[in-house]
């Protein structure tokens, strides 16, 4: 099942130059994580070594070695909210997930990363959970933000 | 979908598609960028086609979807046509209102409208609001025409008459010269003459010869280019288009931060509309000049920005620089001739080749020609995008534009050039702001990060921030940025931390300089910025940090302390309540204290104290006082009347 996925992916990517990159981000997408599984099947098929994958996928954070929660946060530390005070939500979120950026909870509920900049800098300090962009947040309201999933 | 072949295939459609509008209907657009988004616009945007459908206006109202209209702190925002009213801060409990009065009715409801905090007076007009008025906005203003997901909006607008100009009218070489003689300076950050990169590649030897546009806007604190791309990706298509031809060159790559999804959504669908009208693909407008177009995402790393490892990157392998002694110009992706730039660089393009390169250098200073955007953000009371003609002052652009600093805050430096720029100090606000001016200021244009930052920040602390990111995002490869770096941070962990050392500051100058000389690309290159600046122009905060183990701007936590004042608390619980770690003693009418062994200096009971207390005390160089004792705790409340507004009971 797990292989016939990452199949169906690289199977796009056959006969391309340097699709590394994009091949790791699609499986990424789709497993949320890059198993290692993937990482194996794609040296097998396309004859890439598997310290060359295993080295782009370790060098960029938009690729994650570990599996990753059911709620992805992405906590803003670019400049913006950093001076409108995002280590201060980032402390919160830290504190009410009981986990550190980067680490996932242990019921694999949450996954915390901090990410270099969301681009929505006027509605500092931004966090990003599945997706959805929440802005103007304060340590108080994160708590109220985060207790709206399961 | 009809294939055009010719100019006058364009020009006629372009005919078609402005004989179908009416120009007297109305439309509502609105901002569906991603800042708007985090506001909730989506409600907003599912109200009107409610409330459209509701009052049976289907087919008589039209809604534009736009890109990002730059005035993200007043957001949603939507603009009425014909008329142009622009309404800010919109609500889905606004809609109703809006369709019935201002659509139907032509009526301008006031209280949507932009009112100048200063005056109080209320701006019908885009040009009336202050933000917007002192603005050049060449590139930005179509967002709020055209509908990004729409190539006929961009052609009714003019789109693509500067590639068929190009392409009918001029041989590449004067497409060269016309870029050229504009002047143009690449707007990712190095400032190198576009034209003069073109030619390079045009000139080196190889095939195929590639154009790559760099949206890797990893720049944390800067939004121009996700602007850009979302609001307006045809634009930076044509301008694409038109490069390659000039250069000869076949393929082209687009690069954008994975981190920016409907940037990447958008403009993969102008890639498709592009290539279903033939403006794009084999044989672009029955001229004989073929040019493909790819969109590569990019996995999240700074340093991949830099226009070397960006196109290692392309190749599939890690973004890391290489020594630059052969220009990527002349060997660049798969060691072909590549000519890559900013997404604001190729955006400028067709404007150019349509106006001409004479019109082009009538704006901007001498060393720096036409306008640039800048993401105005931090302590500053308008953030948003902001496009000014170079040699704007920073003063004119903060205040002017920016409204000033936030609740009436004091300024204290400008960080321009994002983490590898400079923090720039009152006393030179009043300077022009172009690639030169900035550089002879210690810090760099950059792609065009502005953060503003107030009395309350410590500076110390920003270029640990800084030097921070730096590190994290170095690659490692080169050993002064990789191990440099990491020096100068264990320093300004150590300084901000309250363990400074007297030789501190002179090993930082030290490390500085030694990196900025030393490292192999730009990231290391200019990573010396932040220190050196705040190291020239806010010494006094490292020697209160150091000497007098005083945070001035009462940031660093390590070096802070927060305390109730008792002679202000009035017991409301708020701060009790909401303290996460429940290092706060009190009850009502009893004083609170705050425990300072548990205090784990979050700021909440700060934040929360009421306005009207303001109980809650920030100390930093001195010990904090000791608590009153229990029995003085208890409070005497008057009967009635002296309870603050942001009490609970």
């Amino acid at each position: 099942m797990t292989m016939d996925r990452i199949d169906k992916i690289i199977d796009k990517y056959l006969d391309e130059e340097g699709v590394l990159i994009q091949l790791l981000l699609e499986i990424q997408r789709d497993f949320n994580w890059i198993p290692k599984e993937a990482i194996k099947r794609i040296n097998e098929r396309l004859k890439i070594p598997v310290s060359q994958i295993y080295r782009v996928a370790s060098f960029y954070t938009g690729l994650s070695l570990k599996p990753i929660g059911r709620h992805l946060v992405r906590v803003c530390a670019g400049t913006a909210c950093y001076v409108r005070g995002g280590p201060r939500v980032l402390d919160s979120v830290e504190r009410i997930l009981e986990v550190k950026s980067g680490e996932t909870t242990d019921d694999l509920k949450f996954t915390l990363e901090t990410v270099n900049c969301l681009g929505c800098c006027a509605l500092g300090p931004v966090i990003e959970i599945d997706g959805q962009y929440h802005g103007k947040l304060t340590p108080a309201s994160v708590e109220k933000l985060l207790s709206g999933y399961d | 979908m009809k294939r055009l072949r010719s100019p006058s295939d364009l020009e006629q459609f372009r005919k078609d598609i402005l004989n179908k509008k009416d120009p007297e209907r109305p439309a509502i657009a609105i901002c569906v960028s991603t800042g708007c988004e985090a506001l909730g616009v989506k409600n907003v945007l599912k109200s009107f086609q409610e409330e459209i459908e509701k009052q049976n206006l289907q087919g008589k109202i039209d809604i534009k979807e736009t890109g990002c209209l730059g005035f993200c702190e007043k957001g949603p925002r939507i603009v009425i046509y014909p008329e142009e009213v622009y309404y800010f801060k919109v609500k889905v409990a606004d809609v109703s209102e809006i369709v019935s009065k201002t659509l139907i009715g032509k009526e301008v409801i006031e209280k949507l409208l932009y009112t100048d905090p200063t005056t109080g007076k209320t701006a019908r007009r885009l040009s009336e609001v202050p933000f917007y008025k002192y603005q050049n906005r060449l590139l930005l203003d179509d967002n709020a025409k055209v509908n990004p997901k729409k190539i006929e909006d961009y052609i009714g607008l003019g789109g693509y008459s500067a590639l068929a100009k190009a392409f009918f009218q001029m041989t590449p070489d004067q497409v060269l010269d016309e870029v050229k003689k504009s002047k143009l300076r690449g707007r990712g950050g190095g400032g190198f003459p576009t034209g003069r990169k073109w030619e390079s590649t045009r000139d080196a030897v190889g095939e195929p010869k590639y154009v790559i546009v760099n949206c890797d806007e990893g720049d944390p604190g800067a939004f121009m280019n996700r602007a850009l791309m979302e609001g307006n990706p045809h634009s930076i298509l044509e301008g694409l288009i038109i490069g390659a031809y000039a250069i000869g060159a076949s393929e082209g790559f687009i690069y954008v931060r994975q981190e920016y999804p409907l940037a990447v959504e958008n403009m993969q669908l102008a890639i498709d509309q592009a290539e279903e009208y033939g403006l794009l693909g084999k044989d672009i407008l029955g001229s004989g000049f073929d040019f493909i177009v790819k969109i590569h995402k990019g996995a999240g790393a700074f340093v991949s920005g830099e226009s070397s490892a960006l196109m290692t990157a392309l190749e599939g392998k890690v973004g890391e620089p290489r020594p630059k002694y052969v220009h990527t110009s002349e060997k660049g992706v798969w060691d072909k001739p590549s000519t890559l730039n900013n997404v604001e660089t190729w955006a400028n393009i067709p404007l150019i080749i349509n106006k001409g390169a004479k019109w082009f250098e009538s704006i901007g200073t001498e060393g720096s020609k036409g306008t640039k955007i800048f993401a105005l953000a931090g302590k500053v009371n308008n953030t948003g995008l902001v496009e000014v003609p170079m040699g704007m002052t920073l003063r004119d652009i903060i205040y002017k534009i920016g409204g000033g600093i936030q609740k009436g805050k004091k300024f204290k430096g400008v960080q321009t050039g994002g983490p590898s720029g400079g923090v720039i100090p009152e006393q030179y606000l009043d300077s022009p702001v172009d690639f030169d001016e900035l550089t002879k200021l210690g810090s760099i244009m950059g792609s065009g990060g502005m953060i503003v930052m107030d009395e309350d920040t410590c500076m110390v602390d920003m270029a640990r921030y800084f030097v921070n990111f730096l590190c994290d995002e170095s690659c490692g490869k080169c050993v002064p940025c990789r191990e440099g770096l990491k020096q100068a941070r264990k320093i300004l962990k150590r300084i901000v931390a309250g363990k400074g050392e007297e030789e501190d500051v002179s090993k930082l100058q030290e490390i500085a300089e030694v990196t900025s000389i030393a490292s192999l690309c730009a990231l290391g290159q200019t990573a010396a910025n932040p220190m050196l600046t705040t190291l020239r122009y806010f010494n006094d905060e490292y020697e209160a940090h150091i000497k007098e183990k005083k945070c001035p701007a009462l940031v660093c936590k390590e070096l802070v302390s927060y305390y109730i004042d008792p002679a202000k608390c009035r017991a409301c619980t708020l701060c009790f309540r909401n303290c996460p770690v429940d290092a706060i003693e009190g009850e009502r009418n009893k004083i609170h204290i705050i425990d300072q062994e548990k205090c784990t200096k979050c700021g909440t009971c700060f934040e929360v104290c009421p306005p009207a207390f303001r109980a809650v005390d920030r100390i930093s160089g001195e010990p904090v006082p000791a608590p009153v004792p229990e029995e003085q705790r208890f409070l005497k409340r008057e009967k009635k009347g002296n309870k603050g507004k942001g009490a609970v009971d």
